[in-house]
């Protein structure tokens, strides 16, 4: 990644913290339209921060959101201690969810979540390791 | 379709939002935010029966021009606190999502899927 970015913030996520969850996105969207990036731009990568972010509340146990503005591209990176994936294919299939019906009843587990950050994003990435957690990373250029 | 006409035609209550001039290009409605997220389009109203914080963050991530609850289920003083610091204008109507959703596409608002992306 490019070492000159212009601007660099992380947030600590806590799991299951329904209250808190979105803050750090809508920070981030702010500081993003703060710095004068396009609406469409500044759209997609709120948008795929807003979902790392909430997998990380509803999947995980904590994690770290860190979004960094290089000349040119924006990278979000997301990365959680938590149970993993067993199938990432399947994870990254439309519909495919294994959230609970609690998690349904606040508006979340349509299995729609990382399509559509692989959607938004130019480049996406995931790692995760079984009972160690999920790293997700993704590019916007601009 | 004028904010307005919108709260005319569900016979809705303004939650908050003073400006009922903006006007609303489509619509969309679901409850389950993620939905929202991949295919609602900026300046679209959201109709929606859930009513939590997560609706109002939703609706900021992706520039929802209104917020309409439906089938009269009220969210909390925190959630339109929320939207009021936000600017996004809330409505509530005690009709259902279906039948909502129904009188606003008969008198002309389209859906998000209608329209052509930039
Ligand atoms: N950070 C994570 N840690 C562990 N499992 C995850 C993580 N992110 C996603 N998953 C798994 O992948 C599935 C699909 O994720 P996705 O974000 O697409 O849908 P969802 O979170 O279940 O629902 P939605 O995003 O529509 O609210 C999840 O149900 C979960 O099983
Ligand atoms: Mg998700």
């Amino acid at each position: 990644m490019n070492k000159n970015f212009l601007l660099k913030m992380s947030f600590d996520i806590e799991g299951n913290n329904f209250n808190a969850a979105g803050a750090a996105s809508s920070e981030i969207k702010r500081k993003l339209k703060q710095i004068g990036l396009n609406s469409d731009v500044v759209r997609r990568a709120a948008v795929s921060a807003y979902e790392a972010e909430m997998n990380i509340v509803i999947h995980a146990y904590k994690g770290v959101l860190t979004v960094t503005v290089s000349p040119g591209e924006i990278n979000i990176l997301a990365e959680d201690e938590g149970p993993g994936i067993a199938d990432i294919e399947l994870a990254m299939k439309e519909g495919y969810s294994t959230a609970s019906d609690d998690v349904r009843e606040m508006g979340f587990g349509a299995g729609m979540g990382l399509p559509n950050m692989k959607k938004c994003s130019d480049k996406f990435e995931i790692k995760t390791e079984l009972g160690v957690g999920t790293k997700v990373s993704m590019t916007i250029y601009y | 379709m004028k904010l307005s006409e919108i709260k005319d035609l569900l016979q809705a209550e303004i939650l908050c939002g003073k400006n009922l001039s903006v006007d609303i290009k489509f619509a969309c409605g679901s409850d389950l935010m993620s939905d929202v997220l991949a295919s609602c389009k900026e300046k679209a109203a959201l109709l929606t029966g859930l009513t939590n914080a997560q609706v109002i963050r939703t609706a900021e991530m992706i520039d929802i021009s209104a917020i309409i609850f439906v089938r009269g289920k009220r969210p909390s003083k925190e959630v339109v606190e929320m939207a009021l610091e936000k600017g996004i204008p809330v409505l509530l109507t005690k009709l259902p999502m279906y039948e909502a959703a129904g009188i606003l596409y008969t008198n002309g608002l389209k859906g998000t899927s209608e329209v052509d992306d930039d």
